[in-house]
């Protein structure tokens, strides 16, 4: 049996070498630093959801009916009458949330160890251009189950196009197909939610994945593993991706995988933050719902949004902070001009930087599903107040640390007091 | 480093606590498990409910998951339709009922989970006279809400008087004085339950997959830590030669 096997592998290899030469280049001859730690999980566990949605996605188009009419029942029909539909359904759903959680940790671990800086640029490029392709991928999926928050959700987003000055309408109009979210909305994002982003993010992946293993994989001590290799040419520091962190990441798939399944099982809701409560409500026109949230991994910009008061009666200012506050991203890797990557290295200015962004982003985050009276009202009055709500304040105070950790990056950056970087990796 | 991920993970659930304004919501006491409860509240739901609210997503015959065979859901449960396998639609036309009640009563096949147990436990026990409406009943739960007590012949008619008390430290709290103006076919206990089956029926009727999505859970999990152990064993091999 093992000759024969090994027979017809030699078949197959005499024809196509490629395959194996690939398998050598990106797995088994793939050089990573020996040093990863937790937070190198995350880009495995990335192409793993990316896996499970795709494959799951392929089931629910089998049942799902992208029609104003039907989609919200078909849904329904899915979770009861569909053999096993339910189980697939919450996969979808669980993943969707999970792919964001995956991916911000996966971006934080870039900022943990300075993973965009150079020769990395174009990894982290390719890797904002996911990001924004899987908020596209994401936007567009929340409207197919076409319930109150998916309808309103869209509503407001695609409005947030016809502020740009002089196209706006014109292009929020191009966006929805209609005066309003309708069946023609519904059916273009259920293309573009299907097939159009998917493989563009197919595509980015692939593009990703290549950029890094040309220039090689980053670490938790920032060391280039390149620069110091052996007789043979192998990084004195660096294990063959197979098998050693292919055995690894099963471990952490399996680990990721038990917290899915927790989720998907006993808290297909999430309280809430998954699944909102309002989406089981069917979509009506005629109705806004009286708070309009959008799904917890939007809110951070959500907030940054609301936070920026209408000029000339126009929401486009907000907007454009919005856009510029994930726009920036791609600018990191120049911003940043400190002469080592990891934190472990980094002086006070960046670590301090890094705690306050974080926490700023996650009181964005939080804002973002709450309405604005949430905290309450200030008790006082001054000409400055264009609003009470307190919480809209603590809004706008963590969406100017959020901006200034960028703008401020290429002074403190420079001027910290960095550490001696080892010429090897540590333990 | 290890700190820090501990800190943003204890981040995570912040702002869980949201505190709602308005009449405090009862906890539900509703229990799937409870298969007397459950067959109770279907009883009620297509006694009193289905006249005016479907639940056009749930299948009769699916009610066999309550310990029901088809033959029983046939003869006691089915109003409206001819066939176990047809929905559970109600006979009233939409359009017409919005003519009668200002809106159509909305279907409930996942009611449960847009509004919750405890607020339908809370909703279905809080109606109150009030001539000042069309249909002569309000709701503290869901002011000026277009549907009549439809259950009023077993809670009997009550009124409510909404008062602010002077509490002891010098706040102020809502205070909310019900008085019963007509005895109803039940004593509030034996309504109380009444309502919690009812709201259990709700409660499986939108999502009716949900005992048998716990059971799966569980079996899964176990399957994922016995997969660990060997994950684990795995990758500990190899990376012994790793120095």
């Amino acid at each position: 049996m093992a000759s024969r096997l090994t027979a017809l592998w030699n078949w197959f290899d005499a024809r196509m070498p490629t395959v194996a030469e690939q398998w050598r280049i990106h797995a088994s001859e793939y050089y990573a630093p020996k040093n990863f730690n937790f937070w190198y999980f995350f880009g495995s566990l990335a192409l793993l959801v990316l896996g499970i949605q795709i494959l799951s996605g392929i089931f629910l188009t089998m049942n799902y009916k992208p029609d104003a009419t039907l989609a919200f029942g078909s849904v329904e029909y899915i979770m009861r009458d569909v053999a096993g539909g339910w189980i697939i359904r919450y996969i979808h759903s669980t993943g969707a949330s999970a792919f964001f959680i995956v991916v911000y940790l996966h971006m934080f671990r870039g900022l943990l160890y300075g993973s965009y800086k150079q020769p990395r640029e174009l990894v982290w490029i390719f890797g904002v251009l996911i990001y924004l392709t899987l908020m596209g991928e994401a936007f567009f999926g929340y409207l197919l189950p076409w319930g109150q928050m998916s309808y309103w959700g869209a509503q407001v987003i695609v409005n947030l196009f016809g502020t740009i000055p002089f196209i706006g309408p014109d292009l929020a109009l191009w966006i929805r197909g209609d005066y309003v979210v309708s069946d023609a909305t519904l059916n273009r994002f259920f293309a573009l939610h299907v097939i159009a982003l998917p493989l563009v993010l197919l595509g980015l992946v692939v593009t990703h994945l290549l950029a890094l293993h040309d220039v090689g994989s980053n670490n938790p001590d920032g060391v280039e593993i390149k620069k110091l290799k052996d007789a043979n040419g192998r990084p004195l520091d660096g294990i063959p991706f197979h098998p050693y962190y292919t055995v690894k990441d099963i471990m952490g798939a399996v680990v990721f995988l038990a917290v899915f399944c927790i989720v998907m099982f006993f808290l297909p809701e999430m309280g809430g933050y998954f699944l909102e409560y309002n989406n089981f409500i069917p979509a009506d026109p005629l109705k806004t719902p009286p708070h309009i949230a959008p799904v917890w991994y939007f809110t951070p910009y959500y907030t940054i949004l609301r936070a920026v008061p209408p000029l000339f009666n126009s929401q486009f200012p907000g907007v454009l902070a919005m856009g510029i506050a994930t726009l920036i991203l791609f600018f990191l890797p120049w911003l940043d001009r400190s002469p080592v990557k990891s934190i472990r290295y980094r002086g006070a200015y960046y670590k301090t930087a890094l705690a306050v962004f974080i926490v700023a982003f996650l009181v964005l985050g939080y804002l973002g599903t709450e309405p604005t009276t949430v905290w309450g009202q200030f008790g006082f009055d001054a000409f400055f107040l264009d609003t009470k709500d307190r919480a809209t304040w603590v809004g706008r105070l963590c969406a100017v640390v959020y901006f200034l950790f960028f703008f401020l990056m290429p002074w403190y950056t420079a001027r910290d007091a960095v550490k001696p970087v080892p010429e090897r990796v540590t333990r | 480093m290890r700190k820090l991920a501990l800190l943003l993970l204890l981040c995570l659930p912040l702002g869980v606590l949201a505190a709602e304004e308005g009449y405090p919501l009862d906890r539900s006491p509703n229990d799937l498990r409870d298969l007397v409860s459950l067959q109770s509240g279907a009883r009620t739901y297509v006694n009193y409910c289905l006249g005016c609210h479907g639940a056009q997503y749930m299948r009769y015959n699916r009610l066999t998951d309550l310990g029901l065979t088809e033959a029983q859901i046939r003869d006691n449960l089915m109003f409206t339709a001819d066939k176990v396998g047809e929905t559970m639609k109600t006979a009233m036309p939409p359009k017409e009922a919005k003519t009668w009640f200002g809106v159509a009563p909305p279907d409930l096949s996942v009611v449960a989970r847009s509004r919750g147990a405890d607020w339908l436990y809370t909703y279905l026990r809080t109606f109150y006279r009030d001539p000042k409406t069309a249909t002569g009943w309000n709701n503290v739960v869901f002011p000026n809400v277009g549907m009549p007590h439809a259950l009023w012949t077993l809670q009997g008619e009550r009124s409510l008087a909404i008062e602010t008390e002077k509490e002891l430290g010098g706040g102020e709290r809502t205070a909310y004085k019900w008085t019963q103006l007509s005895q109803g076919a039940q004593t509030p206990v034996q309504y109380d339950a009444t309502v919690r089956d009812l709201v259990n029926f709700l409660v499986y009727v939108s999502e009716p997959a949900a005992t048998s999505r716990r059971a799966i859970g569980i079996v899964v999990l176990f399957v994922l830590g016995v997969l660990f152990i060997f994950a684990y064993l795995l990758k500990h091999e190899f990376w012994k030669d790793v120095k």
